[in-house]
């Protein structure tokens, strides 16, 4: 069940959205320039979308966070998810850094949402370092059964 | 001289070059951490979103240190993929100890995904003060 959100469905615009990515981030790796909207990958917290038959849910993977601080907000079918990771405390003395990978500073995360989305059901919960936003579906676009009279 | 063996080796094992071939070895990502030391020992912070406290593992097999979770999102049973950026569930990552740093009394804590981790160096190797008498 879980499967199903990690392994990406292998269809043909799955397929073209994975060498994009997989460009970009080869790009930025050697510091060329890629798009001013995607500027900022390295920092935000990487994302797995999922669809129920009454949901669109949302992971943003970004450990370490005060729940309370994150901030989500949904503006003209734009989910935001914004936050600031803190640095690690070093406490006093002469301290050595050996190994500094973690991301550290402010981050933000913008999607947009389907259509069919019902923004004003929108649900979010943070647990084990993962932020989940649920979005409902519109009511018309829920599968409904039908009853043959 | 010694160091940079060890550095050599801790590099090989981030690549999984040097990784026992066992067929029981799911595939992992590596998890990004901050390493630092002060003088009482090394402190390590990993990120490990989505790990629950109860599907984290932390163990010792002689000198070498593996941090290694489970990434359980408790998703709705219906729920169809539509983009994946983490693609494996699985965070796995290998450190060599030296011989100076004390095994025994790692301390382990994991909230909110972050795993910290505090392994002190032996008594021994602690720094201390030697008082110069005057004769």
């Amino acid at each position: 069940m879980i499967d199903t959100l990690f392994y990406r469905p292998q269809g043909l615009f799955d397929q073209l959205a994975s060498l994009q990515r997989t460009l970009s981030r080869s790009l930025s790796a050697d510091g060329a320039p890629g798009s001013i909207r995607s500027a900022a990958t390295g920092n935000a917290p990487p994302v797995n979308v999922g669809r129920t038959a009454s949901s669109i849910e949302v992971y943003a993977f970004a450990p370490g966070l005060d729940a309370g601080t994150i901030d989500v907000t949904i503006e003209r079918g734009i989910l935001r998810i914004a936050g600031e990771r803190k640095a690690a405390q070093h406490g006093d003395g002469s301290v050595q850094v050996y190994a500094n990978e973690r991301a550290q500073r402010r981050f933000m995360r913008a999607l947009s949402l389907p259509d069919e989305a019902d923004t004003s059901k929108v649900e979010a919960h943070y647990r084990d370092g993962v932020l989940r936003v649920s979005v409902a579906l519109q009511q018309a676009a829920q599968p409904q059964r039908i009853t043959v009279q | 001289m010694t160091d940079s063996k060890e550095i050599t080796r801790t590099d090989a094992a981030q690549r999984g070059l040097d990784r026992p071939r066992d067929d029981s070895m799911e595939r992992a990502a590596t998890p990004p951490v901050d390493i630092f030391e002060d003088a009482g020992g090394i402190t390590l912070l990993a990120d490990m979103p989505g790990v629950a406290r109860e599907r984290l593992d932390v163990r010792l097999d002689g000198d070498t240190l593996t941090v290694e979770g489970a990434v359980d999102l408790a998703a709705p049973q219906d729920m169809r993929a539509l983009w994946a950026e983490v693609e494996v569930p699985r965070l796995r990552r290998s450190f060599t100890l030296s011989r100076e740093l004390d095994p025994a009394r790692i301390e382990a804590n994991l909230k909110d995904g972050l795993l910290t981790l505090r392994i002190p160096k032996q008594p021994q190797a602690q720094p201390r003060r030697i008082a110069v008498q005057s004769a």
